[in-house]
């Protein structure tokens, strides 16, 4: 049916509730889309079969007059979250065939809100990157071209696959994770909202972890009012993960009040940085005119640690991933190498220490074997001080700048990305100016806040550009606030050539 | 910092990740760029800095020490690339 996969997920909830079509046909047009847009790869596994059992409960439960958040609303899930039975890579070769015995809690929630599993999500390998081209599913497309070219563009990383099947109208919405960037950048480059929620704020319970003191879940969408909706099915406190926050969760959606008279919002000195287009700064002074026009007070204010968040989140990141990828082993899951000794009563083959390094060097792609490389040597004995305590302390000093900053302001605004969507293929060998694409997303996650994209403008490319709202720790509300207002001033109405 | 091959042959040793000899010396050179790039965090003076141990402000909560869940070894064992019925299976570490 065509117009069902141009609705958002607000439309899509009145268009059910309304009786205007069913769950049954709202998941058969995401299916189509699905297909059509299965050159951008965004998917490494489609789930039609469920998708359509889920929607046919949904519509039975809806008859009976019991209807979820979500009821019947199409939902993609990004490959590093666990789904009961349902293949589960994290875009690495070494989890091919996975199939948790387990749901995570945030997909859990989901599917008791009555939300509808259209697949899972490619991604940068383990959750590593920020171009998508490092799973080992091959890479992701991006559904926008510059103008008058057809060179594939990278979607962003690491939840690449899921902003590239949200902007290809394939999914509604899609689950995302975000450690330093991965919600936010792919969202800027794709053109639509992407949303890092406070570390706490949603249960990491189930997804397959990367850096355990970063990794947060959140929302893709293509509206402000739809991250809203959405993050309040995912949120909330879950006994199985120690980190996760005993809070309530509040109706987010009812924080869209489109009022920021009074509000404070500043803008940090320290990000604008050399060498940043000069689109790119455009839009953030149109930001701040639109903010300002809507009665927000701006307050040039400063964040004197800004520039160390990257090189310091290079040291715990990799550190952590380290640390929580050791468990790849050929033993419980996943792939195993040079198993052939087993059962051989000669004694002939390789040793256990010979099969977990044949399973890892043969399971863990390139970026993931330097972050295991780095994070190893950082933590190892004699460098543990002078690398990653170092790297804590900074973090430290990073918190107290957004700490003191928010004794002055309600919200930030920042760029969300130093560049536009670049060609695939370019910066893949230099593994800093990779690094240098989360340079404005990386501060927010070393400090644990909450920050959200927002699509803004377009460069003189005609490629979709993102602003950046930082609040401070569980003031998620006044993120959405925000959020909303900066929507609407920006009236962003693009849409990208490759839809579905 | 500069790695050598030795001392990446070592750290790829302890993080059980077999890298084969002639991509020792590219990854070397790549490992001691970003070690480099990060060591930027020299400048900055933390002496009296305590390092970050939680990314928000609470209290590890405790819960009473009983069993929640278990008895389920099929499920358990599910995905094990070798499984002899009932165990993980790994090539023999005792003579």
């Amino acid at each position: 049916m065509a117009g069902l996969t141009d609705l958002t997920l607000a439309e899509g909830r009145a268009g059910l509730a309304a009786g205007d079509f069913s769950a049954e046909e709202l998941t058969r047009a995401h299916l189509d889309a699905l297909e059509q847009t299965r050159p951008l790869n965004a998917f490494v596994t489609e789930t039609p079969e469920r998708a359509l059992d889920m929607a046919r409960a949904s519509d039975a439960r809806r008859a009976r007059g019991e209807a979820g958040l979500l009821e019947g609303l199409s939902i993609a899930v990004k490959d590093l979250f666990c789904t009961r039975g349902v293949q589960t890579t994290a875009g690495s070769r070494i989890l091919g065939g996975f199939a948790p015995p387990y749901e995570s809690t945030v997909t859990a929630q989901l599917w008791a809100e009555g939300a509808v599993m259209l697949g899972k999500t490619n991604m940068d390998e383990f959750a590593m990157g920020s171009s998508n081209i490092t799973s080992h599913y091959g890479r992701v497309e991006n559904p926008w071209h510059a103008a008058r070219s057809n060179r594939a563009l990278a979607p962003g990383g690491s939840s690449g696959g899921s902003a590239a099947a949200v902007a290809a109208r394939a999914a509604p919405a899609a689950t995302g994770t975000d450690t330093g960037g991965s919600i936010r950048q792919p969202a800027a480059f794709c053109g639509i909202v992407g949303m890092k929620p406070t570390y706490g704020r949603c249960s990491r319970w189930g997804i397959v972890a990367f850096a355990s003191s970063l990794d947060q879940a959140g929302p893709i969408t293509r509206t402000v009012r739809d991250s809203a909706i959405l993050l309040r099915a995912m949120a909330g406190h879950d006994p199985k993960d120690s980190t996760s926050v005993p809070r309530d969760v509040p109706d987010y959606e009812a924080a869209l009040t489109g009022d920021i008279r009074g509000l404070r919002i500043g803008i940090p000195a320290e990000y604008r940085m050399d060498g940043t287009p000069e689109a790119i700064v455009a839009l953030w002074e149109r930001g701040k005119d639109w903010l300002k026009a809507a009665g927000a007070e701006i307050v040039d204010l400063s964040l004197p640690h800004t520039k160390y968040a990257l090189p310091a989140y290079y040291i715990v990141a990799p550190a952590e991933a380290s640390s929580n990828l050791a468990r790849y082993d050929g033993v419980r899951f996943g792939l195993r190498e040079a198993g052939d000794s087993i059962g051989d009563s000669a004694g002939g083959g390789a040793d256990l220490t010979e099969m977990y390094e044949a399973t890892r060097g043969a399971g863990f792609g390139a970026e993931v074997r330097r972050r295991i490389l780095i994070g190893t040597y950082v933590l190892s004995a004699g460098y543990y001080d002078a690398y990653y305590i170092k790297a804590q302390r900074v973090r430290s000093l990073i918190a107290r700048d957004f700490r003191e900053a928010f004794e002055t302001v309600d919200a930030i605004l920042t760029p969300t990305t130093p560049t536009a969507a670049f060609p695939l293929g370019e910066k893949m060998d230099d593994p800093i100016a990779m690094y240098l694409n989360d340079v404005f997303t990386v501060p927010a996650s070393m400090a644990g806040l909450p920050a959200i994209s927002v699509p803004a403008g377009l460069d003189g490319d005609g490629l979709p550009l993102g602003l950046h709202l930082i609040a401070d720790a569980f003031e998620e509300e006044t993120l959405f606030r925000v959020a909303g207002v900066l929507e609407e001033a920006a009236g962003f109405a693009a849409r990208p050539e490759r839809a579905g | 910092m500069a790695l050598d091959t030795d001392t990446v042959r070592r750290i790829a040793h302890l993080a059980r990740v077999r890298v084969p000899e002639a991509e020792l010396e590219p990854l070397a050179a790549e490992l001691s760029n970003i070690l480099t790039w990060v060591e930027q965090l020299g400048e900055v003076d933390t002496e009296t800095v305590p390092p970050m141990t939680s990314a928000v402000a609470v209290r590890l909560p405790m819960r009473d020490d009983d069993v929640t869940d278990g008895g389920a070894p099929d499920a358990v064992l599910s995905n094990a690339p070798d499984g002899a019925p009932g165990f993980f299976a790994v090539p023999k570490v005792v003579e």
